[in-house]
């Protein structure tokens, strides 16, 4: 079937299809009292087996803590007992009540952390229930070597307790090329397809599987014959990989002597020393929600402070972006409760919650100075839409400077404030914008959202999302004409940055810093290596000339064959 | 029985983690030890139970223990709330 490849590469293993299940009460009493010893011999194995199943996860995350505290929890033990015993309901039935009553407890929580537990509780309780009634895990351990994880989607914290390392390959229902599961697979160098259907229900776990992300494709249960292909490409892709990384210390320089940076979009120490062995030449961009997400509350400055450490050491050097916190939209905390919005994307996100939230603002930007003597770190401000932001923000951080100052603690006291561009008032205003930071970077994705009025996590609109949509395009030229005029460096980290069909009109635009999954970085370089920015500028005058994206990327298609 | 009021000292209340640790001290005992907050009570060896007593730090609430081992009980309790929570 067909999806849309999201990160190269051909996968070939087993299916591990991982379910999102409702559940239903089915409505059935118990008649003898033979039924109701059984129904409780049921409830009390699932339990054994649920909580199995988290000690087998290990670790001792506090999430998993709370998981097995309330699978052996005594109350709602108590409570489905009753319920199986007096009321004659089956274990199924009796969980699901129990659970929706303590649901509606905690929905009715005032203070956030406390009603945020509500997801723990309807965790446990889903846990129960598949074991119950003995459907496969939700977030199974990977065991086997080449497993091909099939999924709905991937959301931010399935990310955090899936264990990747054996994965080889992922396929998902929804999503588009920036969902979390893409990011993931780029940044892992696993192969992707994402947007495949609801035709991924024919797969079941074991089932052999092809993933071909370069082509957006998935074959189940495949012929010899195909299989035998598989095997030859994806050995083929093997070589182009070996090619590629032979390039990883070469500078990406074009043949009229251009040198241009290319970085790596981060989320951890850990993918930083990974995108080194790609050839990155640091972080355009490191996403610090992982530091917020899968907790219990707000990381303390200590914890932040260890982490900005670790990149840094690791970046030995290398100039690292630190995003200040970007949540809200689809971006969500449990301890954090935001409020429920009509438009999240539109709401109350990223540089909108720090300047009002001037406390976490501050705990972050205490640890990143703090931070910035171990390496080349920089703050990079997202979401902003005015000058006035950036000056409230410059103005905290001031005091927080002051503060560090006065007490004796250690910083780079010239650290480099820069935004994101990625709101298109931002783009438009870019000569004003310039004189008030250091840089410039462009985040695309978020770009061609506002600029386009389109969701790209909505199915019936997302076809719409194009980032060589000329609109889009001439927003990102200005904003790379005017950080020149105004001599600033301007960097890009949307996925187009990682996107080679683009690389050349980039290029011409005068781009010279591209940020993006680590993955990507050779392909990217190879372009530059074997051009000219003479012909990037052609190719940017011609592009900039057509009306409609479908030429623009027929002609780039056409341009990248040569 | 005996009954001891506390005030939850932890400035961000009565979280996850020392609610689990709460709860080992309480199963540790025979008696049946149960917590009271303005018109709620619940059995306190149940984490479902404490966490949906949302308590905060301030908060002020009962505990009350009945059993053959109810004197070792609730000093145990008492150790907890005086001692232990600051360092959780």
């Amino acid at each position: 079937m067909k999806g849309i490849g999201a990160s190269p590469g051909i996968a070939i293993g087993k299916a591990l299809v991982i379910k999102k299940q409702a559940n239903f009460v089915t409505g059935i009493p118990l008649e003898t009292s033979d039924d109701v010893r059984r129904e409780i011999q049921k409830f009390e194995l699932a339990v054994t087996s649920a909580t199995e199943e988290i000690r087998a996860i290990g670790g001792n995350q506090e999430f998993l803590e709370i998981q097995i505290e309330l699978l052996q929890d005594e109350q709602i033990r108590a409570d489905v007992v009753g319920k199986i015993t007096a009321d004659n309901k089956n274990a199924n039935d009796a969980v699901i009540e129990v659970i929706e009553q303590a649901l509606e407890t905690f929905r009715n929580l005032k203070d956030e952390y406390f009603s945020a537990r509500a997801a723990d509780v309807q965790d446990a309780g889903n846990r129960i229930l598949r074991h119950l009634n003995g459907s496969l895990s939700i977030t199974p351990a990977v065991t086997e070597e080449n497993t091909v994880i099939i999924a709905e989607d991937i959301s931010p914290s399935d990310a955090i307790t899936l264990d990747i390392t054996k994965v080889t390959g992922i396929a998902t229902q929804a999503g588009s090329r920036t969902s979390h599961a893409a990011i993931i697979a780029k940044a892992r160098g696993i192969a992707a397809v994402v947007g495949c259907g609801t035709g991924l229900h024919s797969i079941k776990t074991n089932d052999p599987v092809i993933v071909d992300g370069t082509e957006g494709l998935v074959i189940v249960r495949p012929s010899q014959i195909i299989l035998d292909e598989y095997i030859f490409l994806k050995e083929a892709f093997g070589k182009q990989a070996a090619l590629l990384s032979s390039l990883k210390d070469v500078a990406a320089t074009t043949t009229d002597g251009v040198t241009v940076k290319l970085l790596a979009n981060i989320s951890g120490a850990d993918e930083m020393e990974l995108s080194l062995s790609y050839g990155s030449e640091g972080s355009g961009l490191l996403r610090t929600e992982l530091l917020f997400m899968g907790k219990d509350a707000l990381p303390g400055e200590e914890e932040q402070f260890g982490f900005y450490k670790g990149i840094a050491l690791k970046a030995m050097g290398r100039p690292v972006i630190v995003r200040t916190l970007d949540i809200g939209g689809d971006k969500q905390l449990p301890y954090f409760n935001l409020p429920a919005e009509q438009n999240p994307s539109l709401g109350y996100r990223a540089i909108r919650i720090c300047l009002d939230r001037k406390d976490i603002f501050i705990t972050q930007l205490r640890a990143i100075l703090r931070a910035s003597i171990f390496g080349d770190l920089r703050i990079m401000l997202p979401m902003i839409s005015n000058v006035q932001e950036i000056r409230r923000a410059r103005e905290i951080l001031q005091e927080v400077k002051a503060d560090l100052a006065s007490a004796g603690v250690a910083f780079n006291k010239d650290i480099a404030l820069g935004i994101m561009i990625e709101i298109p008032s931002a783009a438009v205003t870019a000569d004003i914008l310039a004189k008030e930071v250091d840089f410039f970077s462009i985040g695309t994705n978020d770009l061609c959202q506002y600029t386009l009025a389109v969701d790209r996590m909505n199915e019936q609109v997302k076809h719409l999302y194009d980032p060589f949509n000329p609109g889009v395009l001439r927003l990102i030229q200005h904003v790379v004409e005017q950080g020149d005029k105004y001599g600033i460096h301007t960097g890009m980290c949307g996925e187009l940055a990682g996107d080679v069909s683009a690389t050349l009109l980039l290029l011409g635009m005068g781009l010279r810093e591209f940020s993006m999954s680590a993955a990507s970085i050779p392909f990217v370089k190879n372009i530059i290596l074997h051009n000219s920015v003479a012909t990037a500028r052609e190719i940017c005058r011609k592009v900039m000339g057509m009306d409609s994206s479908q030429e623009i990327i027929h002609y780039l298609r056409e341009e990248g064959k040569q | 029985m005996i009954a001891k009021d506390y005030l939850i000292t932890a400035a961000e209340g009565l979280h996850a983690r020392p609610a689990t640790n709460l709860i080992r001290v309480v199963k540790r005992y025979k008696s049946a030890t149960v917590l009271k907050k303005g018109d709620r009570t619940v059995k306190l060896n149940s984490m479902l139970n404490i966490l949906s007593m949302a308590l905060k730090g301030g908060d002020t609430i009962t505990i009350l223990v009945e059993g053959e081992d109810e004197a070792e009980a609730s000093a145990a309790i008492e150790a907890f709330f005086k001692e232990e929570l600051k360092h959780l």
